[in-house]
């Protein structure tokens, strides 16, 4: 049962950027592509634990700060040819309020 | 319904056009492959390898079987097309299949020359193009002992070697008296032909083949001179013919190949063709770098996004033979209008000559020390002006202060688990499995699967030398270098656009170029943004989303996540009121480290990002602003005492150094700047290691420009010697404004400097006074818009400074 958490209005996360959702087990990045979609990961780079929030988005893609993995926000997979994979959370906007499953 | 697509020609050129097509439009069509050989794809160049006995057929597989089925490829293999029906648009192979097409692609490369004497027909006499001529090869090898290779190129060359390798007695017959004659002049030949004897070889020079004599095989040959020699095989390796026997049989217009134009379709426009059966603007080519890059072409326009076109190659040459060491490109021979430079040490097996043409690199041959060849090669292509480097060209880039060129072919000479890449951690070993297993051609494919050379770069030159003493030559660069894989465009050709279109955003850039990608990549955003601001610094506005995250949160990210702050001193210059405030800062924010930089600066390591606003708004009521020690920026101006205190100061260089900063902080560059200035040549702050550096001496003030201190350790050059601080002040200005308008992004002066040469830098700083001053004013006006405090901007802004804090917490 997927329990949908109120985070906050779209306009709050920047285009092409991330906010970070504090919880107890740990940072949870809530990212907004340019088509307005958003994503959640877990706020940990499945390389070294770079803080993907802190990225550069385009597409549907975040590039780690640290070393430039690439990361699929859908998926919280890798991009070839790196290897790895980060948690994802499902999120859904309603009247404008971004809403993350946990 | 998709569109079908039909490759006849399963090999090099063809199969690499479809990897193309399938990484851009990778549904567009329902693809079929024809291929006249049993295989999948394999990598034909390393035939040589094969039959030398350092590889095996596995080995050089580039797309099995599976590959075709994962792509869902029909392949029919072993089959050869015999007709088309171009009306009907139907492809028939021997067997009778047919497959009807909308697009044809012929790639169906070429044929060994049979050279037609008598006997030419008779088993054992083959060419040297395929697995079976290897079989061939290996299999004879195995119980005969004589073997002669009629043509002493490239691949006769590659073909004996190995044969001696396999065990026979080998006789290479010339028809000249220089080997490779088409790619080395006479030194160079005969250097290549006295290491090859040694090898145990044997030359017949200047001599021609009368007939091959046998009855059921081959038993000998003999020469016009009457010689006869016996032989077990032969291999005729006098050069190729592209194959254009279906494609003159459906009537496409072909002279010596399949003429093509500069999108690489043929006189019909539904059948395109790429590879060794291509001619294109009258040339034919035999090497694989020119067939990927129509490939590319092709691909391109299959998909029909209709950019990109061919418009020929120049090409590069190496042997594949262990311990031999040569390289050849373009003109070598050279005539009445051009200048030769020769270094040559026969004693020491090594030969260069470097011919030039108005100080262009016109051709270059090198035998022995190759290590050079491809940076001669790219200045050849990019026809870079040598004038300010001719003096040491001959000594190679390493000379030039480049590292990971060092080492005469170091990369050969490692072991296989040396590391390669200090960054990354990876080992010379892994970087040849990558090659190997997942058949990577080019530099860039190597730094995207091993991430070797992908960091700081300074292992590129390794890389390379791995890349070719592993696969052959490849060096496949293009001419034109894209800025990334979102644009064909290059960085000259942007920063063109932007400045003639008035293109004033980054949407606005990707509108105009039609960028390939909707929000572009984390390697191009951040160029653009900057291009965009710095030729339009009033009516652009920066874009935050756009900036890697040091410049976004005006901090340097740590490993662990959190930031590090440096107010700037000027001129490293500091009161006991500041040191206090950042005493008092590093306790409220418990910094985790506080440390003295090499920038004569002290930055607080470990603060939280939440914090940053904050830490920068009582660090500005102490009367400090941010450093920039993270911006693509002035960083800082390093400084020693001078005159007001050294007894050898000649100026007053810490007055003058924070002058300096004063005007140029804040400013947006390609790459970070540094600058310095030093109270007499003993050059206490190190100003000759600076983008620009000031020596005070007696007279005045000597100026420097392209010093870099680090990955690789550049001593700046001269620019002028002027007499006044205010002169000091107009070069410098002048000196980053051309570097900003010019310089690619992320390219620091020192690079920059050798890419465009000192004299052009002279030219409009020192020699064109009014020039200069402009260029300065430019600069200055720009100063008006980039020069605030980026810490006081986000601690003032409400809406920002959120970005710095969670957006909720929960539990
Ligand atoms: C803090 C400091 C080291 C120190 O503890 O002293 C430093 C720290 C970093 N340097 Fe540096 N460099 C520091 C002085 C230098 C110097 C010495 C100097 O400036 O006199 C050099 C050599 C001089 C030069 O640049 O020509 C230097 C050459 C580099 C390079 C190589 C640049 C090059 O062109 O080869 C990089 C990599 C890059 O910029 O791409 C780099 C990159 C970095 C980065 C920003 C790495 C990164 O991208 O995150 C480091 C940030 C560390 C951090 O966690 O905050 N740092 N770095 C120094 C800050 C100076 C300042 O006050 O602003
Ligand atoms: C031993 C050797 C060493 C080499 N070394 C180098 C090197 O170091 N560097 C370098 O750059 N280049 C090298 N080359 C050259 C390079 O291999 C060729 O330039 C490249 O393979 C040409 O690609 P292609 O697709 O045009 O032709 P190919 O790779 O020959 O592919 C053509 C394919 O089409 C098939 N075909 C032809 N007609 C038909 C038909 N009617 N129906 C079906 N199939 C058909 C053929 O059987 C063949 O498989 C070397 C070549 C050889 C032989
Ligand atoms: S501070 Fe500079 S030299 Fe030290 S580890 Fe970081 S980048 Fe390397
Ligand atoms: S931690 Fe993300 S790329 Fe290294």
């Amino acid at each position: 049962m997927s329990n949908w958490i109120e985070i906050g209005a779209v306009e709050e996360i920047p285009k092409l950027g991330s906010r970070v959702v504090e919880t107890a087990k740990g940072d949870i990045a809530v990212f907004r592509a340019a088509d307005d979609h958003v994503f959640a990961l877990r706020d940990s780079c499945p390389h070294k634990q770079g803080p993907l929030s802190q990225g550069i988005v385009h597409g549907h893609t975040v590039t780690c700060p640290l070393h430039n993995w690439k990361i699929d926000l859908a998926s919280g997979e890798a991009q070839e040819p790196d290897e790895g994979c980060t948690g994802k959370y499902e999120t859904k906007v309603e009247a404008g309020v971004v809403y993350l499953a946990l | 319904m998709k569109e079908k697509l039909v490759l006849v020609g399963n090999g090099m050129a063809g199969v690499r056009t479809i990897e193309e097509l399938l990484k851009i439009a990778p549904d567009m069509y329902d693809i079929t492959v024809f291929g006249a050989e049993p295989y999948g794809n394999y990598n034909r160049i390393l035939l040589s390898p094969v039959l030398a006995g350092d590889k095996t057929i596995d080995d050089i597989m580039l797309n099995t079987l599976d590959w075709y089925e994962e792509n869902n490829i029909k392949l029919h293999v072993g089959k050869t097309v015999v007709d088309v029906d171009r009306k009907g648009r139907k492809v028939i192979a021997d067997d009778g299949t047919e497959e009807t097409y909308d697009r044809l692609l012929l790639a169906t490369g070429s044929n060994p020359f049979i050279i037609p004497v008598p006997g030419h027909g008779l088993p054992g006499v083959i060419g040297f193009r395929d697995i079976k001529d290897v079989d061939t090869m290996l299999g004879t090898a195995k119980t005969k002992t004589h073997a002669v290779v009629i043509g002493g190129g490239l691949l006769g060359l590659e073909a004996a070697n190995g044969l001696k390798i396999q065990g026979m007695d080998v006789t290479v017959v010339h028809l000249t008296d220089t080997l490779m004659e088409r790619q080395m002049d006479d030194v160079s030949g005969r250097m290549l032909q006295q290491s090859l004897e040694e090898k145990g070889l044997q030359f017949l020079m200047a001599t021609q083949t009368e007939a091959i004599l046998g009855d059921d095989c081959v038993k000998a040959v003999r020469f016009k001179d009457g010689l006869e020699i016996s032989a077990d095989i032969v291999v005729m390796a006098a050069g190729i013919r592209p194959n254009i026997e279906l494609a003159e049989k459906i009537g496409l217009h072909c002279e010596r190949g399949i003429v093509v134009n500069d999108t690489m379709q043929t006189f019909d426009p539904k059948i395109y063709s790429v590879g060794e059966c291509v001619q294109h603007r009258g040339e034919t080519y035999g090497l694989v770098a020119p067939l990927f890059e129509q490939g590319k072409v092709c691909a391109n326009h299959l998909a029909k996004f209709g950019i990109g076109r061919y418009e020929g190659s120049v090409t590069s040459t190496k042997l594949k033979v262990t311990g031999i060491d040569l390289f050849s490109a373009g003109d070598f021979t050279g005539d009445d209008t051009t200048e030769d430079i020769i270094m040559k040490d026969v004693a020491n097996g090594v030969y260069k000559k470097v011919v030039l043409k108005d100080n262009k690199i016109h051709g270059a041959v090198m035998y022995g020390d190759t290590v050079d060849g491809a940076w001669y090669f790219q200045m050849l292509r990019d026809g870079t002006d040598v004038s300010d480097i001719r003096d040491h060209l001959m000594f190679g880039q390493a000379h030039l202060g480049d590292a990971g060129h060092g080492g005469e072919n170091a990369a050969s000479a490692m072991s296989d688990d040396m590391e390669v890449c200090g960054c990354n951690g990876v080992c010379k070993g892994d970087i040849v499995n990558a090659i190997t297993d997942k058949g990577l051609f080019t530099l860039e494919e190597v730094k995207a699967h091993t991430k070797a050379a992908a960091s700081c770069g300074s292992c590129t030159g390794l890389v390379e030398q791995i890349l070719a003493s592993t696969v052959g030559d490849y060096s496949d660069t293009p001419k034109k270098k894209a800025m990334c894989g979102c644009t064909e465009h290059t960085h000259d050709e942007v920063r063109h656009a932007i400045k003639h279109n008035e293109l004033t955003s980054i949407p606005a850039v990707h509108e105009f170029l039609e960028w390939k990608t909707p929000d572009g990549c984390a390697s191009c955003r951040p160029a653009l943004n900057f291009y965009v601001l710095a030729a339009w610094p009033n009516e652009s506005v920066d874009d935050p989303q756009s900036r890697f995250i040091n410049e976004r949160v005006h901090a340097n990210i740590q490993k662990d996540g959190t930031y590090s702050v440096v107010p700037r001193m000027w001129g490293g210059v500091t009161t006991p009121n500041e040191l206090r405030a950042i005493a008092d800062a590093a306790e409220k924010f418990d910094a985790k480290m506080v440390k003295v930089t090499g920038g004569q600066r002290i930055d607080l390591f470990g603060i939280k990002k939440e914090d940053l606003p904050e830490i920068w708004s009582d660090l500005n009521k102490a009367g400090m602003v941010s450093g920039h020690a993270y911006g693509k920026s002035l960083r800082t101006v390093k400084t020693c005492v001078g005159e007001e205190w050294c007894r050898f100061g000649t100026q007053d260089s810490t007055g003058l150094g924070i002058k300096i900063e004063e005007m140029t902080w804040g400013s947006q560059t390609p790459h970070k700047f540094k600058i310095a200035v030093s109270g007499c040549p003993r050059n206490c702050a190190e100003a000759t290691i600076k983008d620009f550096g000031v020596v005070c001496v007696d007279s005045g003030y000597e100026l420097h420009v392209g010093g870099n201190g680090g990955i690789h350790v550049k001593a700046t050059d001269l620019l002028a010697r002027v007499a006044t601080e205010e002169e000091a002040m107009e070069y410098c200005g002048a000196f980053m404004q051309i570097y900003r308008e010019e310089a690619h992004y992320l390219e620091r002066t020192a690079p920059w400097i050798e890419r465009v040469g000192l004299s052009y830098v002279k030219e409009k700083v020192v020699e064109d006074e009014v020039g200069r001053k402009v260029l300065n004013q430019r600069f200055l006006d720009s100063q008006d818009v980039f020069k605030f405090d980026p810490w006081a901007r986000e601690v003032a802004d409400a809406e920002t400074r959120k970005v710095y804090i969670p957006i909720k917490k929960i539990g």
